[in-house]
C-alpha cells in the first residue's frame, strides 16, 4: 500500500520523509516537481502520477503537498482519503497544518505517522484513539514533561481499539457535561448575468462538540427529516435507525467531530439570500473598463446577512482599479489580479455599492469575458433549508447534559456569472 | 574486505552492548585500524552517501583518527564500531558524541531528548545510521516513549545494519510472551518490520503464535505482519497462506480488514479460501473499520464475479433496444460490430429464456449489506461500493450509487478528480444514471482546469436530445472563459455533441463557425479542427463554411488549424472550385515559412488540385513540389518525391499513376469523435489502473461472469465446525456483551435472508448480533443448547419452591400454550426466536420483543421451552418428526383460541409479542380467578428471567475474566436490609483463575457490603455464580470495590437502579388507600404520560412496572387503575405507585413515598418504562 510519505512545501523543499517499508530515495519526487513545474498552479498538479517504478499520489493541503509513493495497485481514493486524514489529524493536534508547525512538532508527527500506518496499511486513524496513544501537545504538558521527564506517549492500549465503538475513548469525565451541535448550511449556486439561478443546492453539515462523561447514547431527531435528501454519516451513527425512523442515534466520539453531512433535495427551490446587480464592461478604445456592483437582500427570512464579501478574479489585462465603495473597503492584488470587496453587514436600507473604473495598458485588446463574482456571506441563526433539530435525548447516563443547537447559513461555492 | 570488516565488527559491537571487559576490545581495535584506513576506498557501507559527503569523510577521517585516539581511553571501542558503520559520524563527531553520551546516561529524560533529536534527523532525511549501536542498547528501556522512538529508529536502519539489529531480537521475543496484549502486539509489529532475512523463521513462528492469540488486537497485528514477511521472503508463501486461512475464519471485525488485506497481497488468486468466509465477511462488513471495508469490498467484487451469474443476462433483450438507440446517434459506429453484438445478445437472450435468471441469495446478500456504506463519510468506501454496484448489480439497481458519487464532488479536489474519472467511465455505459444530476457537473470558474475538463467530459457523455439545449447554453458560457485550455476542451466537447446528436449538428456548426472570428487564436484553431471533423460528415451542404474557412488562412497562424483548412479545401475542392486554386497560390508563396504539417498539407492540396483542375494549377503544383524537394525536412522531401511520381505521368511511372485520382480523392470515412473513457470499464472502477488507463503492478483483473454458476454450496458453513478455542469463547462472550451494548447498524427488522443457510446467518446477525453473530448457526452446537437449558434449570432451582408449587396448575397450561406458541412462532419468525433462544434468561428490556414478554412465564417455562426448542431443532434436522409438531400445534390452536376469546378482548395486532403476551395474560388472569392473596403475591414478584444483567467486568479488561451481575430480587438472607446482587463469573481465559474474592470496598457512609465467599478455583471456560449483599442505604450511590484473583485486581463498581432498592410488600386495596392518604403533599409526585402503543392494557402495564421496580401488585376493583406497593430495603419506607389509564393511551402516574428523592427517581424510571 503506501510505501513512503514526503511532505513538500510550497517552494518545493522536502522537509519530512517517512518510510513504512524499505527506504525510497527522495529523488522519486523529481517526477512530481516536473509535473508541478508544468502545472503552474499547485491545484492543477495531477493527483496521480506514474513514474517508471512507482506511482505518486499527492494531495495539496494548506500550501503543503503530501506526496505518497505507491508501488502496486491500490484504490487511489484510499490513499487520497488517508492523506487528508493525516492532514486533518495534524490540524486536530496542532491547531493548523503548516510547515512551521510540523517542523516544530516533528517527533509527535513521526509518532503519529508510525501509529497511523503499519506497513503502509492504515492502523489507527480515529482521533480519539490516537489521542490516547499520543497526547496532543499543550503548553502545560510540555512544561510538565520537561520538569518530570514524562512522555507524550500513552502506555495503555486505547480501549477504543478493541471495542465496537473505536471512535470513543473510555472513561471520559467532565464536570460540565455539554453537547453542542452546529447546523451549518452552505448554498452552492451559480447565477447567470440576469440574476436567474442556473443551479443551486444546499449542502449541510452538523458539526458536533460533545463533552459528555461516560458512555452516553444520544438520539437527535429533526422536525422535518424529509428535507434531507442525501446523507453521509460519521461511523458512529446507526444507519438502520435512520432508515426506519429518520433519527440519528449514536454514541458520540469525545470532542469535535462532523456528525453528518447532508444534501437538501434539489426539488425544493433554494432561497437565494442576496441579489447582485452588476455591470462590468470594458471599452474597445481608451483601454479602460467600468465596474459597478450593488448587492441587496433577497430571501433572508428576516435575518441579517453578515460577512458579505465579493471576490473577483480580474482578467490579466487589468492593471489597476480605481473604485469607490459606499460600504466596506476593497483591495486589489496586483500580482494575482484578485479584487476583494469586504462589505460586512448588509444594510437593507442603504445598499452597498462599488463603482469605478478599471485601467488597462493601452494596446491590449479588451478581455473577452467578464470575470465572475464569488460571493461569501453568513447568516446567523438560520438554516436556509428549514431543517430544524427537534430534540436531543440522552440515554445510558444519569446526569443532565447541557444541550445547544446553533444554525448558520453560509455561501458555499456561490458564483455570479457576468 | 567488507566481509572481513563485518567479522571484525560484530564482536566489537556485541561487546559494546554487553559492556564486557575492554582489554579484549582494545586488542581488536588495534587490529582493525589498518583495515579502516580512510584511503581504502569506498566500501559498500558508503553507497548511500553523497559524493561530497564522501569527500568529507575522507578528509575528516584522517583528522578524526587523531581525535579518536584522544578519546580512545574513554570510549574508543564504541566510536570505532560506529565509525565502521556510518560516515556522518566522523563528519560531525562532536554532535553525535553528545547524542551518544545522552543515550548512555541513566536519565530517561536525556535519553528521550537524544532520541527525539535522532528521530528529527531521520525525518529530515539525514543519515543517522552511525548511532545504531548506541540506540539499539535502549531497546529495553523502561520509558515507553524512548522505547517507541527506538523502535522507529530500528525499523528505519535495521535493514542497513542487519548484524547489529539481531541484538535487539531477543527483546522482542520476550515481548511476544508478555501478558499485556499491547506489548505483545507492538513487539510483533516491530519484529516483523525489521527487514532482516535471517530472522524469517523467528518471524514465521511469531506470526503463527500471534494468529492464535487470545487478543484480537494481537491477531490483527499478526495479519499485518503477513505481507511484511511475504515481501521479505516469498518462499514462505505456503505457510503464510495457512495462517491467512486461519485468520480468515476469525469472527472479529478488528481482524477482518487486515486479514483480507494480507490475502490480497499474498494470495489473491486463492479465491477458494473465501468461500467459507463469504457470508461472514458480508455480515461483518458494516462494523469493520473504514479502511478494511475498502479492501474487503474490492476483494468481494472480484469474488462475486467468479461465483455468480451476470444479473443483467435477462435484460439483454431490452438492451438491444438500447443498442438501436445508440446507432441512431452514433451513426458512425461500425455496422459489423453491431451485428456481432446483436447476435451475441440474441444468443444470450435465448439462453436467458431457456433458463430464467434467479439471483443467487449470496449475491443479493452482498448487494444488500454494502448498500448502507454508500452513506459513509469516507470517499474511498463510497467509491468501493459504487464500483461494486456498477460491476455486480442488476441494471435497475445501479442507480443508487449516483447520488453518493455526486456527493463526493463536494470533497477535496483530489477526490473530485478521481470520482469524476470514474463517473466519466460510468456515464458511457449507464448514461441515465447521472442524468438527474446534470447540473451538479456544471463548471465554476474557480475549479482547477483538470476538474473542469473532466466535468466537461461527463457533461458531453450525458448529452442527449432532451438536454442538449441546456448543455449547449452552458457550453457557451464556458467558451468565454479565461482559461484557454478549458475553452479548447469545450470546443471539442461541442464537436462531440454535434456528432452524437444529429438534431443539433447544424446549430453546433454555426456556433463553431462564429468562433472562427474569435480573437484568440487557440480558440479559432481548435474550432477549425473540430469543424473539419464535422464537415467531413456532410460536406456538400456546407460549401459556404468551407469558403469562409478558406478566407481564414490569411489570419490564422496556428499550424494545426492551417493544416486542417488546407486539407478541407483539398478534400472538397469540387465544392469550392474557384477558391481552391487561389488558396494554393497564396500558400505557394508562403511555403518556405510554414510549419511542417502545413507544408505537408500544401503538397496534398497541390496534388489534389492537380488531379482535378490541372489546367489552372499545373505550374503551381510544380513550383510547390520543387520547393519541397529542397526542404530541410526529409519527410517533406520524401512526400514531394512520392507525389510527383504519382501524379505527373512520365514514361517511367508505374501503373499506380493511373489510379492517382482514386488514391487521393477516395471517400474518407468521417472521423469518430469518441470519449477517451470509452472501454475503460474493463478495468475495475476505482482502481489505480482504471485511473491511469494502464495496468498497474499487482492489479487483479476483474474476471468475466461465468457461463454457469459454480456450486453455491461451497459457501455453506458446516454446522459442526471445529472452532478454535478462542473464537468460541470470544463469540460467546460477545453475545453476552451485546446485551448490554447494542451493536451498531444491527437491523432488528432485517429482511429474512434468502436461502436457508444464508437465512440463518443473516438472521442471527440481524438479531442484534451483526458483529459476532454470523457463526451462530454454524457453531452453536447441541451442547451449548443443552447448556443453556441446564442453566435455566439451575435458575429454576433458585426460585422459591413455594411459588413453584402454588403455580403448578397454572404452569401446566402455560407450558402448553407456550410450547405451542413457540413452535408456531418459530415457524413464522424463525429468525427472531433464534437470538432470543440464546438470551432467554438475560435478554434485557431494551429489546422490544422481550419487553412485552412476560418474564414470569418465561422463567416458569424455561425448562419446557428449552425442551420444545430442542425438539424443534431435531425436527428441523429430521423431517420425519414433523407430525409431532403438527399435533402439538393443533392442540395449541384450541387452547389459544380459547385464551384469545376468553381473556383477550382486543388481541394485539403485533404478531411477535403474541406469544409472550398471551401467556402472560393467561397467568395473570388465572391469578385473578383465584383472587387469594397468597397467589397474588408471588405472581407479582419480579421474574428472574427478565432480570436485566449488567456488566461488571468486561472480558477484555478482565483479561479473560468476565463478570456480570443482576439484582436477583431475592431477599438477602444474612441481612434483610441488603439488596442481593447475583454475579455470574465466567473465566474465558485459557488458564485457571484462583482465589476470586472482594477486597478494598469503598463506600459512601452508611453503606455496607456482605461479600460473597471466595471462589477458590474457576477453571478455564467455567462459569460460577455468587451472591453478595449490598446495603445501599436507599441511595443510588455506587458501591466500589476490587475484584481480586490470585494474579490481578480489578476495580469495579455496582450502581443500582432505583427500582432495585425496594422489596415488594402486599397490601389490600383499603390498606393501600389509607397509606396513600397519609403520603400526600410533598410526598406525592404525579406525572401525566402517554402510554406506549404496545402497553395500553393492564397486563403490559403491570409487567413493565414490575420490571422497572421491585414492587408487588395491589388488587384493585377498577380496571382503569393499577396499583403497586413496596418498601425500601434499608429504611422500609413505603413506596406506592398508581397508574391510572384514560382514553387513548393517556395515563397518570402517581408515586407516593416518604423519601422524595427515591420517589422522583422512581417516577422517572417508570415513566421511561411505560412510554417506550
Amino acid at each position: 500500500m503506501i510505501h513512503s510519505l514526503f511532505l513538500i512545501n510550497h517552494s518545493g523543499d522536502i522537509f519530512l520523509e517517512k518510510h513504512w517499508k524499505s527506504v525510497i530515495s527522495r529523488s522519486v519526487c523529481d517526477y512530481f516537481f516536473e509535473a508541478k513545474e508544468k502545472a503552474v498552479d499547485p491545484e492543477n498538479v495531477p493527483p496521480v502520477l506514474q513514474t517508471p517504478h512507482h506511482y505518486l499520489i499527492t494531495v495539496y493541503r494548506g500550501k503543503l503537498f503530501f506526496l505518497s509513493v505507491i508501488q502496486t495497485e491500490v484504490p487511489p481514493l484510499f490513499v487520497i482519503e488517508f492523506l487528508h486524514r493525516v492532514a486533518d489529524t495534524f490540524q486536530d493536534y496542532f491547531g493548523e497544518c503548516s510547515e512551521g508547525v510540523i517542523k516544530d512538532n516533528v517527533v509527535t508527527v513521526y509518532e503519529l505517522l508510525e501509529e497511523m500506518l503499519d506497513n503502509g496499511f492504515p492502523l489507527a486513524t480515529e482521533s480519539n484513539v490516537l489521542k490516547e496513544m499520543i497526547r496532543p501537545p499543550t503548553i502545560l504538558r510540555s512544561v510538565v514533561n520537561t520538569l518530570t521527564g514524562g512522555s507524550n506517549v500513552g502506555d495503555m492500549l486505547p480501549t477504543g481499539q478493541l471495542s465496537n465503538i473505536p471512535w470513543r475513548r473510555a472513561g471520559v469525565k467532565y464536570t460540565n457535561n455539554e453537547a453542542y451541535f452546529d447546523v451549518i448550511e452552505e448554498i452552492d449556486a451559480i447565477l447567470d448575468k440576469s440574476g436567474t439561478t442556473v443551479f443551486a443546492e444546499i449542502q449541510g453539515a452538523i458539526e458536533a462538540c460533545v463533552r459528555l462523561s461516560g458512555m452516553p447514547d444520544l438520539t437527535l431527531s429533526f422536525m422535518n427529516p424529509r428535507l434531507l435528501d442525501d446523507v453521509s454519516f460519521h461511523p458512529c451513527v446507526r444507519f438502520k435507525r435512520w432508515e426506519s425512523e429518520r433519527v440519528l442515534s449514536f454514541i458520540p466520539p469525545d470532542g469535535n467531530f462532523t456528525l453528518m453531512t447532508y444534501h437538501v433535495s434539489s426539488q425544493n427551490l433554494v432561497a437565494i439570500p442576496v441579489y447582485v446587480k452588476q455591470n462590468i464592461s470594458f471599452f474597445e478604445t481608451g483601454s479602460c473598463g467600468r465596474l459597478e456592483i450593488t448587492i441587496g437582500p433577497k430571501q433572508t427570512m428576516g435575518k441579517t446577512v453578515e460577512g458579505l464579501m465579493v471576490t473577483i478574479h480580474m482578467p490579466k489585462a487589468v492593471l489597476s482599479v480605481n473604485l469607490t465603495a459606499t460600504q466596506g473597503n476593497y483591495t486589489y492584488d496586483l500580482a494575482t489580479k484578485v479584487l476583494v470587496w469586504d462589505i460586512g453587514k448588509l444594510n437593507p436600507q442603504k445598499l452597498p455599492n462599488l463603482r469605478g473604473s478599471l485601467s488597462m495598458p493601452s494596446g491590449v485588446p479588451k478581455p473577452e469575458e467578464n470575470p465572475s463574482l464569488n460571493i461569501d456571506l453568513k447568516i446567523q441563526q438560520l438554516a436556509i433549508s428549514g431543517v430544524k433539530v427537534s430534540r436531543l435525548d440522552m440515554y445510558g447516563e444519569k446526569y443532565k447534559p447541557f444541550k445547544g443547537v446553533k444554525y448558520v447559513t453560509k455561501a458555499g461555492k456561490f458564483q455570479v456569472r457576468t | 574486505m567488507t566481509t572481513m570488516q563485518k567479522l571484525l565488527q560484530l564482536p566489537v559491537n556485541a561487546v559494546n552492548i554487553v559492556k564486557t571487559v575492554q582489554s579484549q576490545v582494545q586488542g581488536q581495535e588495534e587490529d582493525k585500524s589498518p583495515v579502516l584506513t580512510p584511503d581504502s576506498g569506498p566500501q559498500t557501507w558508503y553507497s548511500a552517501l553523497q559524493p561530497d559527503e564522501l569527500r568529507h569523510l575522507r578528509s575528516g577521517g584522517t583528522g578524526g583518527g587523531g581525535g579518536g585516539g584522544g578519546d580512545q581511553e574513554e570510549r574508543a571501542p564504541l566510536e570505532d564500531g560506529g565509525g565502521g558503520g556510518g560516515g556522518t559520524f566522523q563528519t560531525q563527531p562532536l554532535r553525535h558524541d553528545d547524542l551518544k553520551e545522552m543515550l548512555d546516561s541513566n536519565k530517561d529524560s536525556l535519553k528521550l531528548e537524544a532520541m527525539k533529536r535522532i528521530v528529527a534527523m531521520i525525518a529530515r532525511g539525514k543519515n543517522a545510521s552511525d548511532l545504531f549501536p548506541a540506540v539499539v542498547k535502549n531497546v529495553a528501556c523502561k520509558n515507553i516513549e524512548v522505547k517507541k522512538l527506538v523502535y522507529v529508529y530500528l525499523v528505519r536502519y535495521a535493514e542497513e545494519q542487519q548484524d547489529l539489529a539481531l541484538l535487539s531480537i531477543s527483546t522482542f521475543q520476550r515481548g511476544l510472551k508478555d501478558p499485556n496484549q499491547l506489548i505483545r502486539a507492538s513487539a510483533l509489529r516491530v519484529l516483523s518490520s525489521i527487514r532482516v532475512t535471517i530472522i524469517v523463521p523467528i518471524m514465521m513462528l511469531a506470526i503463527k503464535e500471534a494468529a492464535s492469540d487470545m487478543s484480537p488486537y494481537v491477531r490483527k497485528t499478526a495479519a499485518h505482519a503477513i505481507p511484511k514477511l511475504y515481501s521479505l521472503d516469498p518462499e514462505q508463501k505456503d505457510q503464510l497462506i495457512e495462517v491467512i486461512e486461519k485468520l480468515l475464519a476469525d469472527k472479529t471485525t478488528l481482524v477482518a480488514g487486515s486479514v483480507v488485506m494480507a490475502f490480497e497481497e499474498v494470495c489473491p488468486e486463492r479465491i477458494d479460501l473465501i468461500h467459507k468466509n463469504y457470508r461472514k465477511l458480508c455480515n461483518l462488513l458494516i462494523d469493520v473499520e473504514e479502511w478494511g471495508q475498502v479492501v474487503i469490498i474490492n476483494m468481494l467484487t472480484r469474488y462475486a464475479r467468479t461465483q455468480f451469474l451476470n444479473p443483467n443476462i435477462n435484460e439483454s433483450l431490452l438492451e438491444e433496444g438500447g443498442v438501436g438507440e445508440k446507432t441512431f446517434y452514433g451513426s458512425d459506429e461500425d455496422e459489423d460490430e453491431d451485428e456481432d453484438e446483436k447476435e451475441k445478445k440474441a444468443e444470450a437472450a435465448a439462453l436467458a429464456k431457456r433458463k430464467p435468471y434467479v439471483m443467487d441469495p449470496d449475491h443479493r446478500l452482498l448487494l444488500r449489506n454494502t448498500k448502507p456504506l454508500l452513506q459513509s463519510r469516507n470517499a474511498a468506501v463510497v467509491m468501493a461500493v459504487a464500483q461494486l454496484y456498477f460491476h455486480l448489480a442488476p441494471k435497475a439497481e445501479v442507480g443508487v450509487i449516483a447520488k453518493a458519487l455526486v456527493r463526493l464532488l463536494r470533497s477535496h479536489s483530489e477526490v473530485q478528480y478521481v470520482v469524476l474519472q470514474n463517473v466519466a467511465t460510468m456515464t458511457i455505459k449507464r448514461r441515465g444514471m447521472f442524468e438527474p444530476y446534470l447540473k451538479s457537473f456544471y463548471i465554476r470558474s474557480t475549479d482547477p482546469t483538470q476538474i473542469k475538463v473532466l466535468k466537461l467530459e461527463v457533461l458531453t457523455n450525458l448529452a442527449n436530445e432532451t438536454n442538449i439545449s441546456t448543455i449547449l447554453r452552458e457550453f457557451q458560457t464556458y467558451i468565454k472563459s479565461m482559461d484557454k485550455d478549458f475553452v479548447a476542451a469545450t470546443i471539442q466537447a461541442i464537436g462531440r455533441c454535434a456528432t452524437n446528436i444529429g438534431e443539433v449538428r447544424d446549430t453546433c456548426l454555426n456556433g463553431l463557425v462564429q468562433l472562427l472570428s474569435n480573437r484568440d487564436e487557440l480558440v479559432v484553431a481548435e474550432s477549425v479542427v473540430v469543424i473539419k471533423k464535422l464537415l467531413q460528415m456532410q460536406p456538400e451542404k456546407h460549401s459556404d463554411i468551407i469558403k469562409h474557412m478558406a478566407k481564414l488562412t490569411d489570419n490564422i497562424q496556428v499550424p494545426m488549424a492551417r493544416a486542417s483548412i488546407l486539407w478541407l479545401i483539398g478534400e472538397y475542392c469540387e465544392h469550392v472550385p474557384k477558391i481552391a486554386p487561389d488558396v494554393l497560390r497564396k500558400m505557394a508563396k508562403s511555403f518556405t515559412n510554414e510549419e511542417d504539417i502545413v507544408k505537408l498539407q500544401i503538397i496534398n492540396l497541390a496534388a489534389k488540385l492537380y488531379l482535378t483542375n490541372s489546367k489552372q494549377t499545373k505550374l503551381l503544383t510544380q513550383y510547390v513540389l520543387n520547393l519541397a524537394k529542397y526542404d530541410q525536412n526529409y519527410d517533406i522531401r520524401d512526400r514531394a518525391r512520392f507525389i510527383r511520381q504519382l501524379i505527373v505521368p512520365t514514361e517511367k511511372s508505374g501503373a499506380l499513376s493511373k489510379y492517382a485520382k482514386k488514391l487521393f480523392l477516395a471517400l474518407k470515412p468521417a472521423p469518430v469523435l469518441e470519449s477517451p473513457f470509452k472501454d475503460r470499464d474493463h478495468f475495475q472502477l476505482g482502481s489505480l489502473s482504471h485511473l491511469l488507463n494502464a495496468k498497474a503492478g499487482g492489479y487483479q483483473e476483474l474476471p468475466d461472469w461465468p457461463e454457469a454458476a459454480p456450486d453455491p454450496s461451497v459457501r455453506n458453513v458446516e454446522v459442526k465446525e471445529s472452532v478454535p478455542e478462542w473464537t468460541k469463547c470470544s463469540s460467546r462472550e460477545k453475545r453476552k456483551e451485546k446485551k448490554v451494548e447494542k451493536p451498531f447498524y444491527s437491523d432488528s427488522e432485517g429482511e429474512s435472508g434468502p436461502t436457508e443457510s444464508a437465512d440463518s446467518e443473516s438472521d442471527s446477525a440481524s438479531g442484534s448480533e451483526s458483529a459476532s453473530g454470523s457463526e451462530e448457526s454454524g457453531s452453536r452446537s447441541e451442547s451449548e443448547e443443552s447448556e443453556e437449558a441446564s442453566e435455566s434449570e439451575e435458575e429454576e432451582e433458585e426460585e422459591e419452591e413455594k411459588k413453584k408449587k402454588k403455580q403448578k396448575e397454572v404452569k401446566k397450561t402455560v407450558q402448553e400454550s407456550e410450547s405451542e406458541q413457540s413452535s408456531e412462532e418459530d415457524r413464522k419468525h424463525e429468525r427472531k426466536s433464534k437470538p432470543r433462544k440464546s438470551d432467554t434468561e438475560s435478554e434485557s428490556d431494551e429489546d422490544e420483543e422481550s419487553e412485552s414478554e412476560s418474564s414470569q412465564s418465561e422463567s416458569e417455562d424455561s425448562e419446557s421451552e428449552a425442551e420444545v426448542k430442542k425438539k424443534k431443532k431435531a425436527s428441523e434436522a429430521k423431517p420425519p418428526s414433523k407430525p409431532v409438531k403438527k399435533e402439538s400445534k393443533k392442540e395449541k390452536k384450541e387452547m389459544s383460541l380459547l385464551d384469545l376469546d376468553d381473556f383477550e378482548p382486543s388481541p394485539s395486532p403485533q404478531v411477535t409479542p403474541v406469544n409472550t403476551f398471551l401467556s402472560n395474560s393467561l397467568v395473570t388472569d388465572l391469578e385473578g380467578l383465584s383472587l387469594s392473596d397468597s397467589v397474588l403475591a408471588p405472581a407479582t414478584i419480579a421474574p428472574s428471567s427478565a432480570l436485566k444483567s449488567y456488566e461488571l467486568l468486561h472480558r477484555i479488561t478482565g483479561e479473560g475474566l468476565s463478570v456480570e451481575y443482576c439484582f436477583s430480587r431475592q431477599p438477602f438472607s444474612p441481612d434483610a436490609n441488603m439488596v442481593a446482587v447475583q454475579m455470574q463469573v465466567t473465566n474465558n481465559a485459557t488458564t485457571d483463575t484462583k482465589n476470586l474474592h472482594i477486597e478494598d470496598v469503598k463506600l459512601q457512609s452508611g453503606m455496607r457490603v456482605k461479600e460473597f465467599p471466595e471462589i477458590e478455583l474457576l477453571a478455564a471456560g467455567e462459569t460460577a455464580t455468587a451472591v453478595m449483599g449490598i446495603d445501599f442505604c436507599d441511595s443510588t450511590q455506587a458501591a466500589n470495590f476490587q475484584l481480586c484473583t490470585h494474579a490481578r485486581k480489578f476495580f469495579v463498581s455496582i450502581q443500582p437502579p432505583v427500582g432495585e432498592l425496594m422489596r415488594p410488600v402486599f397490601l389490600t386495596e383499603n390498606e393501600f388507600k389509607k397509606e396513600q392518604g397519609q403520603l400526600m403533599g410533598m410526598n406525592e409526585i404525579t406525572e401525566k404520560l402517554t402510554l406506549d402503543a404496545k402497553c395500553r392494557n393492564e397486563h403490559a402495564i403491570v409487567q413493565r412496572v414490575t420490571t422497572a421496580a421491585n414492587l408487588s401488585r395491589v388488587p384493585c376493583g377498577s380496571d382503569k387503575e393499577c396499583r403497586f406497593a413496596g418498601r425500601t430495603v434499608t429504611s422500609s419506607s413505603l413506596v406506592l405507585v398508581t397508574v391510572a389509564t384514560k382514553e387513548e393511551g393517556a395515563a397518570q402516574l402517581t408515586v407516593n413515598c416518604e423519601k422524595m428523592v427515591i420517589g422522583t427517581m422512581l417516577v422517572k424510571d417508570i415513566l421511561l418504562a411505560l412510554t417506550q
